[in-house]
């Protein structure tokens, strides 16, 4: 075989080789979806979302001081988070050239990649040992931590794609700098923005280690944010290692709801953000 | 210093237009305005702009706030382990609540031994997948297979743990771990008895995990390597597999090596799909059939029913020891895939 | 349509209008003196000495990187966005220390048409209600009006009186670069600063926005800059000749265009260099 030949059939074969790879990925995701909605299907019902869960043995029940307790979490999570990593990302936008900005940021970085667990941990600290008590607010403490680190980049980042003219045009006018900022900047980023923080508060909404030991969990309606509090992923977990097949069904569906939810969000969000984001 | 030498050249200083100086004063007093004069900090908050720039400045400072706090709690949550038992910590076998005696050797052989595997099969099906959507694909099924990829970013991590339990561990259990017994039995990997939980397990969705990240960082890098130096390779007649392999992709290595060293981070810290297939033992055994413990998973069990603040402590300590790690390697990753996008990828 | 280098009959001075305020001829609009800009280290502009005329067209020329769009950007005071920008001279508006007067209310009365049009991400009502409404003026009526009459300063009324509200975006480029004159116009500034406005648009949108700014002379102070020589010859009064950050010369435009005084002007104007 010619050398020619032969590097022509290495060529064809890590094209296929690598398409492979790509391929084998994108059926994970597929894999994932088949095995909540045959199995998720299967046990997801109306008393999913309104009914407490039973005691094992006992069929029926749901989840819906789950899915109400999360939704508690996520909103203290949010409304300490949003405004924290907005604002945080103007400056850094705005007024950022030098060292503070720079450290702040880099900063930042590091913090997104730490471990959620650890983030548990640190709300643990700082919320639970003072209340003596596990409560929904340390969960949306331990949230917020997560969340502050990645609204205040990609605030950043959508602010710094703005047009640097379209700032002119406005000082131009006569507008303060702040001035410009809000009537000019935010709204002109707006949609990058707010994409960006709905990816946040979706990425938050399926934690479940920072959880495990802040907001805990609960059998019942939790009555006040300072008590522990169900959440959706802390369920499924606990129901997932338990031994009992009923509680592996009710995992399953409430597997489902969340995928749903997660996958509606990050869709729903690339495609509103994709028409007004210049592409490679 | 600045006046010092405008006074040499001879020119009048440039009043910033944030101090008052005696010239506008006269000025205004001459055009019947009174205005009272203020020290020069109230001054400049009467202006807006350094109003907005002092609130904005104060919640971008809460970054290096929560990272300070994060820093000194973990310390003095984890004291007493720290005090009673020293850098002997990290090399101790031994983990035994009952006893009071803690050691994190099982759980950091355990979290790298995972991570490890999780690599090994990441990289290359990254690293494949990712030269495959940046260079060799058509544009259109690139971009939507991209988009399917980076969803897979946002599943939660319990769903993942989901699939590993019911659908991985199953797997694992019946055809995948005795064939790789009956053929690769002889390496030091693949003795005992399979559960289908254990190290292997926590790997494989480990990777499964990780990889689109891999995918997705490496191919951003690969894109940025400019049209010039593909170009160039074809010119001289190479096929776009020896163009890729032997040109592109070395270009690009710095973003690509980042972007293992960020999986890499991520695979250290993941709590919940490990936590559900590791087999909770604090064993060290080269098996990876064997079943062992990670540091993120000993916490998510152990916390909520530790034994005493010593027992609280120790996983406080084991927090420690996981949040340094993903430092060093997060703030050696970013510099690399800054090294990237600032140089415009690789130097030799 | 005008000569190459014959300035036309119809631009004369202007006969003084009962109307509008006499042309100062003893005190010039902006006077400039002994204006040095740095960025950091390194020196833009070197001892810039200018006086502008009220109601007229004054065309900065010159190679590019000469600093005409520097000096043009201190005039007000846009310099100081840009980190590490130091400018040491003076810059008078009707006698007032432009340098030293709140930056807001400079800009308000000196105002700016960039060189790529960049209306903002709003519709053609709230572009040019803009500047109104950072200064400070609301009221639905006088608004209204206030935009028509901008739009029609800038001969843009006719094509958009019908879709106000639409976005800024979905107009071509010409009329997004007139909209820009509206909006700036908007604010009644005593002069206008014009960054090469025509630089990004085909001839036709040019001949429109140069007939405008030649109407514009009679209730506002106009400075251009531009790099097409024949359109300085065609609009303005008076003309700068700036070259490595120097101005060279400064005279009415017939003269420098027919008798320059320095060689380094006749041989741009000849096309020798730039």
């Amino acid at each position: 075989m010619t050398l020619q030949r032969w590097r022509n059939i290495i060529n064809a074969l890590m094209f296929g080789l690598t398409a492979a790879c790509a391929l084998a990925t994108v059926c994970v995701l597929f894999w994932i979806l088949g095995f909540l909605i045959w199995n998720g299907g299967k046990s997801l019902n109306p008393a999913f979302f309104t009914q407490l869960p039973k005691p094992p043995g006992e069929t029926g029940g749901g989840m819906a001081n789950a899915i109400v307790g999360s939704a508690q979490i996520v909103l203290i999570a949010s409304l300490i988070g949003i405004p924290i990593g907005f604002l945080g990302g103007i400056y850094l936008a705005e007024f950022g050239m030098g060292a503070f900005p720079f450290v702040v940021r880099y900063t930042a970085d590091l913090l997104n990649g730490v471990p959620s667990i650890v983030m548990g941990l640190f709300a643990y600290s700082i919320v639970v040992r003072p209340m003596h008590q596990f409560s929904a607010l340390a969960g949306g403490v331990a949230l917020s931590v997560i969340l502050i680190p990645t609204t205040i980049r990609t605030t950043e980042q959508f602010l710094r794609a703005v047009p640097q003219t379209l700032r002119e045009g406005a000082l131009a006018l006569g507008a303060s700098k702040w001035k410009a900022i809000v009537t000019v900047v935010v709204p002109a980023a707006m949609r990058g923005v707010a994409t960006g923080m709905i990816l946040g508060v979706a990425r938050i909404a399926g934690e479940s280690a920072p959880l495990l030991f802040t907001s805990f969990g609960n059998q019942y309606w939790s009555s006040s944010l300072g008590q522990p509090t169900a959440s959706l992923p802390v369920m499924i977990f606990t129901y997932a290692i338990s031994p009992y097949a009923d509680w592996h069904r009710e995992a399953w569906a409430a597997g489902l709801v969340l995928l749903a939810v997660m996958l509606l969000l990050n869709i729903s969000a690339r495609l509103v953000l994709s028409p007004g984001v210049p592409r490679h | 210093m600045r006046h010092f030498l405008l006074k040499l050249l001879k020119t009048k200083p440039r009043p910033s237009a944030k101090f008052i100086d005696m010239a506008e004063t006269a000025a205004l007093l001459a055009r019947g305005t009174e205005k009272p004069s203020r020290p020069a900090f109230l001054n400049r908050l009467r202006n807006g702009d350094e109003v907005a720039h002092l609130i904005t400045l104060i919640f971008a400072a809460a970054i290096l706030l929560i990272a300070g706090l994060l820093v000194l709690e973990l310390f003095r949550s984890s004291v007493e382990a720290r005090h009673k038992f020293g850098w002997a910590f990290l090399f101790t076998r031994k983990w035994d609540p009952v006893a009071g005696q803690f050691g994190a050797l099982p759980f950091i052989y355990g979290t790298v031994v995972t991570s490890a595997v999780a690599l090994l099969i990441s990289v290359p099906l990254g690293l494949g997948a990712a030269i495959f959507l940046s260079e060799l694909a058509p544009p259109r099924i690139s971009d939507a297979l991209t988009f399917i990829i980076e969803l897979l970013a946002a599943v939660p991590s319990v769903i993942y743990g989901l699939l590993a339990v019911f659908a991985l561990v199953p797997l694992l259990r019946d055809p995948v771990q005795p064939f790789l017994q009956r053929y690769l039995g002889f390496l030091p990997f693949f003795p005992g008895p399979s559960y289908g939980v254990g190290f292997l397990a926590a790997g494989v969705i480990l990777a499964i995990m990780v990889v689109p990240f891999i995918i997705s960082i490496s191919r951003e890098s690969l894109l940025a390597v400019p049209n010039e130096q593909r170009e160039a390779a074809l010119a001289v007649g190479a096929t776009r597999w020896e163009s890729t392999w032997q040109v592109v992709v070395p270009y690009a290595r710095l973003g690509i090596i980042g972007s293992v060293f960020l999986a890499l981070a991520r695979a250290l810290g993941e709590t919940m799909a490990v936590t559900m297939v590791i087999g909770n033992t604090p064993q060290i055994v080269t098996s990876l059939f064997a079943t062992g413990y990670t540091i993120p998973a000993v916490i998510a069990n152990e916390f909520t029913e530790a034994t005493g603040d010593l027992h609280l402590s120790a996983l406080v300590e084991l927090g420690l020891v996981l949040f340094l790690l993903t430092i060093i390697i997060n703030g050696f990753a970013r510099l690399m895939v800054l090294a990237t996008t600032r140089r415009g990828t690789a130097h030799p | 349509m005008m000569g190459t280098l014959e300035r036309s009959t119809i631009a004369g001075p202007p006969a003084p209008n009962p109307g509008a305020a006499a042309p100062d001829r003893v005190q010039p609009k902006l006077k400039i003196s002994q204006l040095n800009f740095f960025y950091g280290a390194y020196q833009a502009l070197h001892a810039i000495e200018l006086e502008i005329a009220a109601n007229r067209i004054t065309a900065l020329i010159g190679p590019s990187g000469c600093g005409k769009s520097t000096f043009l950007r201190v005039l007000n005071r846009m310099h100081e966005t840009v980190r590490g920008a130091r400018v040491t001279g003076d810059v008078l508006l009707d006698n007032e220390d432009a340098l030293a007067m709140d930056v807001s209310k400079l800009r308000r009365r000196v105002g700016m048409v960039f060189q790529k049009p960049n209306p903002f991400p709003k519709s053609i009502f709230d572009n040019v209600a803009y500047g109104l409404r950072v200064n400070g003026t609301t009221g639905g009526a006088h608004l209204k009006e206030a935009v028509e009459h901008s739009l029609r300063r800038a001969a843009l009324w006719d094509e958009v009186k019908d879709k106000l509200h639409k976005s800024a975006y979905d107009l071509s480029g010409g009329q997004q670069q007139r909209l820009c004159i509206a909006r700036g116009l908007a604010v009644d500034p005593e002069v206008l600063l014009l960054d090469e406005p025509s630089s990004a648009l085909d001839p036709i949108a040019t001949a429109k926005i140069e007939e405008l700014v030649f109407h514009l002379k009679e209730n506002c102070t106009i400075v251009i800059v531009t790099h097409n020589m024949q359109q300085a010859a065609r609009i303005a009064d008076d003309t700068g000749f700036f070259l490595l950050g120097k101005l060279i010369e400064f005279d009415k435009t017939e003269t420098i265009f027919k008798n320059p005084a320095k060689k380094e002007t006749e041989d741009y104007i000849t096309g020798r260099f730039g």
